[in-house]
């Protein structure tokens, strides 16, 4: 047989039907993970058909987008921001009541964020195909997985049949040699591929990220890097499974056991594209030229290292990122002032991010000009966060300590970003009014953003911590 | 959905590149548990200030927007998120075709499962229609061909099943239910495939 890629092999192992000149392949899905945002019209499908949900046992569902953050009021009644909010939560509820599906709602100690909770529980593994009504289940790829977003329609295919109708996509490797400096970490990373190939770049393809760089993230790094493959426009990004993908996955609630987890480490072992395999792009990025990033603009691709200027005037695009910012074209970003600053979300609300936003709090406090909110991406992470004693310093310095949920991230629970205030956030998406109407956003690593949090303006977090940038040789 | 054969109508163009979701339908209109009138949240903070006022000068709020079903927008429409909301939302204010030169691929398989059809175009012939804004257009999904006024003809490709779907206003779930056979044997080979592993 050719060489395969590890996209090839996962495409290949799920055809229920290889695609043909007239027909779509069909595709089959192993994981449906489900939220209240872009469910209800999918469960309706299945009402107004008279139909079940075909793998009740394939599918998973939190309460992540319209929760509230803050605590419950004095009568134990959750403080959700529209009345809408809580009737789509509810209907959530009854959906997975009526339909028999598993629901980590309010009262599960593992409820989150559905990309952190996924992998948190074990439910995500390599080899498998996942998807959910949301476009960074990307994330799951790090897992070796075959893992992208569908709209509301297809939600309700899988709920239905297990199965979509796919063309299959076209395949990118992007190979980061070298290692990353200190003080840049894998949302810098992500951050400046999506500069190079651009917010299009990946349009029509499936990523597979490689290279000496990749291998030397953690589990959680490489989650942060596969989240934002669809801020390049590709469906998927995936990362071939390794000794850490295995430890990361040993004894999760939902992993095999004993034995049989033996097993399956060695089959998820072989997941990985076969030398000599050949990609339709193949893309080199040097780990080495990558420094602590933001983004200056409205939207990911739009990004500078933190020293650099922020482009000059003179397109239509930049005017209008410019303008919208309040930012001056050829200036440095260094320096400018900061409102808000948002720790949290699916790309950097995991306990290894919320450590690294820790450690620069210790003993400082937040700027006073600024607020500061730390979101947990799920349960898991908020227990731990607290067994360490991280929400004492992240209160100690003056911040918010949140119970976990999306938030600020896409402002549609409350958490939101006044109009034309500027946050530093370490979410996925600085488009216009994503944060809230006339909302700014400078996307950043935990990093950046709690060192700006310090500082009230932003700086290089190299300078904070004492992580110095590596010298040119 | 809507069956979708051909089309004559108004343009309204769009020329930013890379409109997200977040443009065509903010977060904030999509608490809702039904697509009912999600119409009226598209391009809200486009159309309209904090106070909910129209905005001047924005094209979507000129009265010939409402009667323009063809959206020609700039490179990469429709890149973010995978709310089929946007979509919708786009139907709802009463388009029905959307031609870019990109068009992002979440957004692309959410239009046609709802009934809109994306229509992507080579950049030049992209360009010739971004310069068309209030004129009219045919869009002949049977011939697969766009028609300007002055009788230009710009071929488009579309994959074959989604045409047939769109053609005949029928989604796929049909056809899914019809692989119940296929599917079963499926699962049986790979849960026996994965028990045997796992024995
Ligand atoms: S944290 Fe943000 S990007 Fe992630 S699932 Fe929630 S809303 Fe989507």
């Amino acid at each position: 047989m050719a060489p395969r890629t590890l996209f090839d092999k996962l495409w290949d192992a799920h055809l229920v039907q290889a695609e043909t000149g007239d027909l779509p392949a069909v595709l089959y899905i192993d994981l449906h993970l489900v939220h209240e945002v872009t469910s209800p019209q999918g469960f309706d499908t299945l009402r107004a058909r008279g139909l079940p949900v075909r793998r009740a046992d394939r599918t998973l569902a939190t309460l992540d987008h319209s929760t509230p953050t803050t605590p419950p009021d004095e009568n134990g009644e959750r403080r959700y921001y529209t009345p809408q909010a809580r009737s789509q939560v509810e209907q959530l509820e009854r959906n997975c009541a009526e339909f028999g599906v598993r629901l980590e709602g309010w009262d599960s100690a593992q409820r989150g964020i559905v990309h952190v909770m996924g992998p948190e529980i074990g439910a995500t593994q390599p080899g498998m195909t996942v998807v959910c009504g949301d476009s960074h289940t990307a994330t799951h790829g790090a897992f070796g997985a075959l893992a992208f977003g569908i709209g509301t329609t297809e939600v309700g295919y899988v709920l239905a049949t297990q199965c979509l109708m796919q063309r299959k996509p076209r395949s990118m490797r992007i190979t980061v040699n070298g290692r990353l400096g200190p003080g840049v970490g894998a949302k810098d990373l992500i951050l400046h591929i999506i500069h190079a190939i651009g917010v299009g770049g990946g349009t029509g393809h499936v990523i597979e990220y490689a290279g000496e760089a990749i291998e030397a993230l953690s589990m959680e790094q490489r989650m942060t890097v596969c989240n934002m493959t669809i801020e390049a426009g590709a469906r998927a990004g995936m990362i071939a499974p390794d000794e850490k993908t295995v430890e990361y996955l040993r004894g999760r609630p939902l992993s095999p056991e004993g034995r049989a987890f033996d097993r399956a480490a060695a089959r998820w072992m072989a997941l990985r594209s076969d030398a000599g395999a050949r990609f339709d792009q193949e893309v080199a990025i040097d780990a080495a030229d990558i420094a602590p990033t933001l983004t200056w603009g409205i939207d990911p691709g739009m990004s500078v290292p933190v020293t650099a200027t922020v482009p000059a005037a003179g397109s239509a695009g930049v005017d209008r990122a410019l303008a919208y910012m309040g930012l001056e074209g050829g200036k440095p970003l260094l320096g400018h002032p900061v409102d808000i600053v948002f720790v949290g979300s699916c790309t950097n609300g995991r306990i290894s991010d919320l450590r690294e936003a820790a450690e620069v709090l210790r003993d400082r406090t937040v700027s006073g000009g600024t607020r500061m909110l730390v979101v947990p991406g799920s349960e898991a992470v908020r227990r731990q966060a607290e067994a360490e004693g991280l929400h004492e310093v992240f209160l100690a310095a003056g911040a918010e300590w949140r119970e976990p949920g999306c938030s600020m991230c896409l402002a549609m629970n409350g958490d939101l970003v006044p109009s034309g205030q500027t946050a530093v956030s370490t979410s996925n998406r600085n488009f216009e009014g994503r944060q809230g109407p006339g909302a700014r956003t400078l996307l950043a690593s935990p990093l950046t953003a709690a060192a700006c949090a310090v500082a009230g303006k932003v700086i290089d977090p190299r300078g904070l911590t004492g992580a110095t940038p590596r010298e040119a040789a | 959905m809507d069956a979708f054969t051909t089309l004559t109508g108004r343009v309204l163009v769009l020329p930013e590149k890379n409109i997200d979701t977040d443009q065509i339908i903010p977060a904030r209109f999509l608490t809702a548990t039904s697509f009912d009138g999600i119409g009226e949240g598209a391009f809200a903070d486009w159309r309209f200030d904090a106070e909910g006022n129209p905005l001047d000068g924005c094209v979507l709020n000129e009265p010939r927007a409402a009667d323009s079903p063809v959206l020609v927008a700039g490179h990469n429409f429709g890149c973010g998120s995978s709310r089929e909301h946007a979509p919708r939302a786009l139907l709802g204010f009463g388009f029905r075709v959307v031609i870019s030169s990109e068009i992002a691929d979440i957004f692309r398989s959410n239009s046609q499962n709802v009934g809109l059809l994306p229509v992507v175009l080579p950049e030049e012939q992209h360009l010739a229609l971004m310069a068309m804004d209030g004129e009219e257009l045919t869009v002949n999904l049977e011939a697969c061909e766009v028609r300007t006024s002055t009788g230009e003809r710009y071929p488009f490709e579309i994959d074959g099943f989604a045409r047939h779907c769109l053609l005949e206003g029928m989604d796929r779930l049909d056809f899914l239910l019809s692989q119940e056979q296929h599917i079963t044997n499926y699962e049986e080979h790979h849960e026996r495939q994965d028990s045997a592993a796992a024995g």
